[in-house]
């Protein structure tokens, strides 16, 4: 009786255990596997390319895959030097900083101003429909007057495209940023009004703080487009000392020609700081991406 | 009472600067392109009006052409490659496996570089790596420079869709997530497995994503140009050169200003006008699954 006791609640927990496996499921080794040799093949294998010719001497070209047989730091110090990568490094930072920063600032500021009136002012609608019906225009489209009017403003150097940034994230913005603020009660800014509050008060006590998330969602979006951009520095910014990292690439890739070791140098130049920036803030980062981009 | 206090004018110091700036950046220069696509101008010196003549001309221009032809099928295929390998591998990534979070991490970071620079990679991979694979091998179909040949396209939408990946498999694995997992014991009891659950149960409950990436990838294909620049330069011959890149190359080194400025307006109805299309019938569709 005891025995049959004892076999029967084992078997009961065996049961139950089989329940439990099948709910949660096997891990499913063929995909494991599958996807690590993808990832192998297709994403680290091309940056280990990079990386090895990166670090290698033209004699040892022959066999592109293999590990280099010395390690050649200078053909690092050699794109720094000829692509005068610490003016450019700093080019693309101001721009992309000073974007950053005024994005944030100036179209959290429209955005909030237009999503609370636009129930009760045409006007504030309209600009609403405005800044949305702009973003179907490419800026392919535009380029070629933009290029005319940026040399005739003297607007053609990286202060200038820094404000043109500003300007044309403003359509995506305010609609990522409109779609946020309406999710916050207006009860907090009323009560805020009745102790006298005025609108910038609450804007900069209240509203800021609280959007939080949505900019750090802008904050990497326009961290992403003007770190990698490199069509509107090509057509607005032309002076040499002017140039963005993604720029000069462009620029010295005929002179690099077939020194292919001192190119890949000067891109694994240009991709490290993106590629620390991933390994450190890399939850934040694809977390923010995919909250603006199911907003959309 | 607030509405009859009527508007603080806070408000709108918070918008009209910004929306000021933005017409005198933005607007204008487009409606500028309208205006000059109605004249002859070089770029500089004296213009007249021509009407629609340079409209006119654009449908008889054989390289105009060439370039949409080409736009709308690399636009096509790489909006079909990159949702069906991107749907696979968010499938995948949502299963259960071993180094979930690391997987996706690695399959996420192309996202992450500027496709010039890649395409500058992927150049070098398609003229020395693979040739010499191909030679070692023996495959004839992979000695060559596919870049220099009639099939350059195809190393253009590899690098493409390798790049493109990344963000769509984001948004599909975000969409997979929502799905509750109640549905598939349902559709196990009801024998529907593999395949036909994809179909019948998970890609209807998944279809806004669908939306959402068809529609990103459309309009970012048909304005592709840092890839090609670093690639082809839109050679050999014309065979890779897309819309943009005739638009950059023709409207700032060929002197062609108001005839590009039309092919741009015309561009612009085209992804405006495909935009709308696509929006209109993924919805009803959506509405009907539901």
């Amino acid at each position: 009786m005891r025995e049959w006791l004892i076999q029967s609640s084992s078997s009961k927990v065996k049961i139950a255990r089989q329940e439990k496996s099948l709910k949660e499921g096997k891990v499913s080794w063929t995909v494991t596997i599958l996807l690590v040799l993808f990832a192998i093949l297709f994403i680290v294998g091309p940056l280990y390319i990079t990386v090895v010719i990166a670090l290698k001497e033209p004699s040892d070209m022959i066999n592109v895959m293999a590990l280099p047989k010395k390690i050649i730091w200078k053909n690092f110090f050699d794109a720094w030097r000829m692509t005068d990568y610490p003016r450019k490094f700093l080019n693309t930072l101001f721009i992309t900083i000073g974007n950053l920063g005024f994005t944030l600032i100036t179209n959290s500021l429209a955005a909030y101003a237009i999503t609370r009136n636009r129930e009760r002012s045409k006007f504030f609608n309209m600009l609403y429909f405005y800044f949305l019906s702009a973003m179907f225009i490419p800026f392919n489209v535009l380029m070629l007057p933009l290029v005319k009017q940026a040399y005739a403003f003297g607007i053609d150097n990286i202060v200038g495209i820094t404000f043109l940034y500003i300007i044309f994230g403003l359509p995506m913005n305010t609609f990522l940023y409109s779609g946020y603020i309406k999710s916050i009660p207006i009860e907090l800014e009323e009560a805020s009004t009745i102790d006298g509050a005025t609108p910038f008060q609450i804007y900069t006590q209240v509203i800021f703080p609280l959007l939080k998330p949505i900019s750090g969602t802008v904050a990497i979006l326009s961290f992403m487009w003007t770190w990698n951009d490199f069509l509107m520095p090509l057509i607005i910014l032309s002076k040499p000392n002017q140039q963005t990292l993604q720029l000069s690439q462009y620029v010295f890739q005929g002179q690099f020609s077939v020194q292919y070791n001192l190119a890949f140098a000067s891109y694994l130049l240009v991709l490290l700081p993106i590629l620390v920036l991933y390994i450190l803030f890399q939850k934040w980062i694809v977390a923010g991406i995919v909250s603006g981009a199911v907003k959309q | 009472m607030n509405e009859k206090r009527g508007i603080s004018i806070a408000y709108y110091l918070m918008t009209v600067p910004m929306a000021i700036l933005f017409f005198i950046f933005h607007t204008f220069p487009f409606l500028q392109g309208v205006f000059y696509s109605f004249t002859d101008w070089k770029g500089y010196g004296a213009w007249n009006f021509v009407a629609l003549r340079n409209y006119l001309h654009i449908f008889k221009d054989k390289d105009v052409i060439t370039a949409y032809l080409f736009t709308f099928k690399f636009a096509f295929f790489a909006t079909l490659l990159v949702n069906v390998f991107s749907l696979l591998l968010a499938c995948g990534l949502n299963a259960k496996i071993k180094f979930k979070n690391s997987l996706k991490a690695v399959y996420f970071l192309p996202y992450m570089l500027g496709t010039l620079i890649i395409g500058f990679v992927f150049n070098f991979i398609f003229a020395n790596v693979i040739p010499f694979w191909g030679q070692s091998l023996g495959i004839k179909a992979l000695s060559i420079n596919i870049l220099g040949t009639k099939s350059a396209w195809y190393g253009i939408l590899f690098v493409t869709v390798w790049q493109s990946l990344a963000f769509n498999t984001l948004i599909y694995l975000s969409g997979l997530q929502t799905v509750d997992k109640d549905v598939y014991e349902a559709a196990d009891l009801d024998g529907a497995a593999g395949l036909k659950r994809f179909f019948a149960i998970t890609f209807p409950l998944i279809a806004p994503f669908f939306t959402i990436n068809a529609v990103l990838c459309v309009k970012g294909f048909l304005m592709a140009f840092d890839q090609i620049m670093a690639m082809t330069n839109g050679g050999p011959g014309m065979s890779t050169t897309t819309i943009s890149v005739l638009i950059y190359k023709r409207g700032f080194q060929g002197a062609q200003f108001a005839y590009q400025s039309a092919n741009a307006v015309i561009l612009f109805l085209v992804v405006v006008s495909i935009s709308l299309v696509q929006l209109k019938v993924l919805e009803k569709r959506e509405a009907n699954l539901k």
